[in-house]
């Protein structure tokens, strides 16, 4: 029971004095927050402040230079399984195959995640997504919004508690900017939490934390 | 696990198949090679008996390094090999995955064909059994220490001859025992030693080449 409680209190990710150099510049330095269950958190920062490598640093595909990733208060490395197993890290490049067919394609995402979904949950998924009736057309013959939209489709497959999306605005219309707004309101509805960057401006209501890099701390509106 | 590494050995060879003149390239290249020495050299039998070994393990050998390149390239510049690091399962599971269906893919089809060519190249036939021996064994060491060469240069902007650099000392020995074996059944003496030896190397490969490539990977995505 009071191992229950504590779980609850512990932020679901937390960074500790996190630093980033690249190409011998400090990208940024001191890097401390916590994002709890049901928070959305946007990172700001000019081109080049280091966004991209701060999330790639969050999901551990890179190394910081310096302080701490905690996954539930644990060390990321240490829970590496059941981080992954929780986490979604969709990052600019596509991750789609040209010669693999929508449906193909999802399904590949999702084995590398070692889930499945069935059929008509995919279709639902996609439907959701403006792609009805592409689930057969291979992806080369898609535009780059389209593409976008099948890394959507995933992300609601996944089911993953925590988001991290770099800049999944990407390519998308007017349209597809909403959906991503609505995603992310239910994915927090929903108890989950994201972490994202993007230029474009997002229409959420105040519910959102923002880090913004080469300024220290984080702001909630 | 099982089943990740299943389903991206399976996602690999659909992929391949979907992309069928990428999938021939070895093979062409493989047998051309091989068919041109007849024509460059001298068409006698005796001459081309005791070149066949040699011509034949170094076609094999150039060919699989030619093709190493797909291994990682097209995951790494498309974002999937990301996802692939993020995947709940060990990446050494994924990365034999990787590896065993560029083997299918690449040094199965040089097996089956080897012995057409060694007939061309007049190797005698008590001879084209070990042939195809020595490169089973052989052809997976080449795909999987390739991997690590591949796993290091994949970031790299022309990384053609680094990786040659990297993996060419390592293939010599795979290359030496393999073309000695096929040459030593060529006079009918005993190859144990020699397949014994290739055995040896493709067990030492499969234990060891896929974590490092893992970890040479896990470096090249922290650029």
């Amino acid at each position: 029971m009071v191992e229950a409680d504590s779980a609850h209190t512990l932020p679901l990710l937390e960074t500790r004095r996190l630093e980033c150099v690249r190409d011998d510049r400090l990208l940024f330095s001191d890097l401390s927050f916590t994002l709890a269950e049901g928070e959305i958190l946007q990172i700001e920062g000019a081109n080049g402040s280091g966004k991209t490598s701060l999330l790639r640093i969050l999901c551990g595909l890179r190394l910081a230079d310096a302080g701490q990733v905690l996954w539930r208060g644990e060390e990321v490395s240490a829970v590496r399984e059941d981080y992954y197993t929780n986490m979604i890290y969709i990052g600019h490049l596509p991750c789609i195959k040209g010669d693999l067919t929508t449906l193909e394609n999802i399904r590949a995402l999702l084995d590398t995640r070692s889930q499945s979904a069935p059929l008509d949950e995919i279709e639902q998924a996609l439907a959701l997504v403006g792609l009805a009736g592409f689930d057969d057309v291979t992806s080369k013959a898609l535009s780059s919004g389209q593409r976008r939209r099948i890394l959507l489709a995933f992300l609601l497959l996944a089911k993953a508690r925590l988001w991290i999306l770099d800049e999944p605005l990407t390519a998308l219309d007017v349209e597809g900017v909403a959906l991503v707004e609505t995603m992310l309101l239910e994915h927090r509805l929903a108890g989950g939490s994201a972490i994202f960057t993007t230029h474009h401006g997002m229409q959420l209501p105040c519910a959102m934390s923002t880090v913004t890099l080469g300024r220290a701390g984080k702001q909630s509106c | 696990m099982l089943k990740a590494f299943s389903h991206l050995l399976a996602r690999d060879l659909r992929l391949a198949f979907r992309s069928r003149h990428e999938l021939a390239n070895p093979l062409i290249f493989f047998v051309l090679v091989v068919s041109l020495f007849p024509l460059a050299v001298a068409p006698s039998a005796e001459l081309l008996q005791v070149m066949a070994p040699g011509v034949i393990w170094v076609s094999a050998l150039l060919s699989v390094l030619l093709s190493l390149d797909r291994l990682f390239k097209q995951d790494y510049e498309d974002g999937s090999l990301d996802q692939l690091m993020l995947s709940p399962n060990p990446l050494v599971i994924l990365v034999l995955a990787k590896v065993c269906a560029h083997w299918l893919l690449t040094g199965l089809p040089l097996v089956l064909v080897a012995p057409l060519l060694g007939m061309f190249l007049y190797v005698p036939d008590e001879a084209i059994g070990v042939l195809m021996l020595s490169l089973l064994l052989g052809t997976p060491v080449l795909s999987l220490v390739g991997a690590i060469g591949v796993s290091l240069t994949v970031a790299v902007n022309r990384g053609g001859v680094l990786l040659s650099l990297i993996v060419l000392p390592l293939y010599i020995p795979v290359l030496i025992f393999g073309a000695n074996a096929v040459d030593v059944a060529s006079d009918g003496l005993s190859v144990r030693g020699q397949l014994l030896f290739l055995g040896a190397v493709l067990a030492l490969a499969l234990s060891l080449a896929p974590l490092a490539t893992a970890v040479a990977l896990r470096i090249t995505a922290s650029r």
